[in-house]
């Protein structure tokens, strides 16, 4: 464990500051808001000479992408950031990057998608990529976007997964706001990261391969449960590296952060910056002697169904609260996952699903006491289990 | 690299499948794709003088050459774009409708049924 020195910075800041530290080959962005300054920063420390990084401007986010994806097919090691419309608009490289399996990490401050136009946090964008075959990463705190941006790369190069990682923080929130944070050395970074060799380079021109090969008869449909097998298999992967980078750092590492679950008799299921508010209501509520547990997944893609239920399993009533929405659907995304863990599981704990914080609405105190009053109802079959719009 | 054949997609396993499905280089020219084509350029041998604008500018790699002399249409793999027929200057290459084509096949087929019969 090192010596820390804490300072503040934004989420933003501490994303751009980790990819530094690990200098990647190749950076392939476009400017969107607010992911805006961890490419900002980043094409700084291009511009002053701190890292040997190609940074290549391009002209959308479906060219950003598109660049990444070519230069890790040749093998280079890659990153790049982005939000909101600018994930959107890649989202036909986001299946291709994953089914190519290159490992390319990707920051995204996860914002609103239009319309209407809202530049402020929720995690509708990233939802959208849920299903693209990427390894998905949620970040409470400007502090774990830094960790959670250095195992990516771990992650995402170990020859078990090749597959790429997107490490998220909540636009605005975490991205802009200045936090305390602790940062490793550039060389405790640069050697747990280690050295890259891709796995069939095209620029390896003694082996000459094709990427991106059209699959005919049955091989695209094997492939694709191989595709699933390999992101489901990555979780104990990113424990490992988790639990190896928080052996360095002095700070834990879980794939679920489970709050309080021991004794609680309601659990709130949560990702992102908002556990902390929900944890800070829980916690008065304790006071009070009303036992409340909170469950955050720092990993979403692969879902971690056994540890969120082992968390879950003792709770009379569960509230998860999604910072999206899936128009035409029965729940959230959160709340789809977890139910179908808890079903698959046994458990007929009762679920209310919340939708809160759209377009960066305010977590406020009372919304999340609206929460916590409606457990008893919930409990005891009094409450209905349609999806809720919080503070709607 | 050892890699699976193409031609045996059906019969691979999942575990045999290489990571990000990657191929052998080249295996494009295996997979024909020359029944896309809708229009097709025709080469006239004798305006030819090599001077391989069609070459450079065909995007299929479907202008044969040998020795640094145009030899022909790769018909497997030309998509009809026209770019060729465009850039001659020397009147060497001319552009038809496919189905012309096939009409002259079916006409061939014909003639040769009839002389068939006749004998």
């Amino acid at each position: 464990m090192s010596d820390h020195k804490a300072f503040s910075a934004t989420g933003n800041q501490m994303i751009a500051e980790a990819i530094r530290q690990i200098d990647p080959d190749v950076m392939a962005a476009y400017p969107i808001t607010p992911q805006t300054t961890i490419v900002e920063n980043y094409a700084k420390y291009v511009a002053n000479g701190k890292v040997h990084t190609e940074f290549v401007t391009v002209e959308s986010e479906h060219s950003a992408l598109s660049a990444c994806i070519g230069a890790s097919a040749a093998g280079a090691r890659v990153a790049t950031a982005t939000a909101s419309q600018g994930l959107a608009l890649m989202w036909e490289e986001l299946h291709i990057a994953a089914g190519m399996r290159t490992p390319i990490v990707m920051a995204n401050a996860n914002r609103a998608l239009s319309a209407p136009i809202s530049i402020h946090g929720d995690h509708s964008d990233v939802m959208g990529a849920r299903d693209t075959g990427w390894i998905i990463l949620f970040a409470e705190t400007a502090q774990e976007a830094y960790d959670n941006t250095v195992i990516s790369f771990r992650i995402a190069e170990d020859k078990r997964v090749l597959l790429p990682v997107m490490t998220t923080l909540d636009g605005f929130i975490t991205s802009h706001a200045m936090e305390r944070c602790e940062m490793e050395e550039d060389q405790t970074v640069k050697d747990f990261v280690g050295e890259y060799t891709p796995l069939y380079p095209l620029l390896d021109t003694d082996n000459p391969v094709g990427h991106g090969m059209f699959a005919n008869g049955t091989s695209y449909m094997k492939y694709r449960s191989v595709l699933r097998k390999v992101n489901h298999g990555a979780l104990p992967i990113i424990e490992e590296y988790g639990k190896a980078w928080a052996e360095i750092t002095g700070r834990p590492y879980e794939l679920i952060d489970a709050w309080g679950v021991e004794d609680a008799d309601y659990v709130v299921v949560v990702l992102g910056s908002a556990a902390g508010n929900v944890r800070h209501v829980a916690r008065q509520m304790r006071e009070e002697g009303v036992k409340i547990g909170v469950v955050r997944p720092r990993v979403y893609r692969p879902f971690p169904a056994e540890q969120l239920v082992n968390a879950c399993k003792n709770a009379k009533a569960i509230a998860v609260m999604d910072r999206s929405d899936t128009v035409g659907g029965q729940y959230g995304p959160l709340a789809v996952d977890t139910m179908a863990a808890l079903y698959e599981a046994g458990l007929s704990i009762p679920v209310k699903n919340y939708v809160f914080g759209l377009g960066g609405a305010d977590v406020t105190n009372e919304l999340i006491l609206e929460v916590f009053s409606n457990f008893e109802k919930l409990e005891k079959g009094e409450l209905d289990r349609d999806l809720a719009f919080l503070g709607v | 690299m050892k890699m699976p054949a193409l031609d045996t997609f059906d019969e691979w396993t999942p575990e045999e499948i290489p990571t990000g499905f990657v191929a052998n280089a080249g295996t494009a020219d295996q997979y024909v794709t020359g029944g896309w084509r809708s229009m097709r350029p025709v080469w006239f041998k004798d305006n030819c003088v090599s001077c391989m604008m069609c070459f450079l500018a065909c995007p299929d790699s479907s202008i044969e050459v040998e020795d640094g002399k145009m030899v022909g249409i790769d018909y497997d793999h030309c998509k009809g774009c026209g770019v060729c027929v465009h850039e001659c200057r020397f009147k060497a290459l001319d552009f038809i409708r496919e189905e012309e084509v096939v009409h002259e096949e079916e006409e061939e087929i014909a003639s040769v049924i009839e002389k068939a019969k006749e004998a």
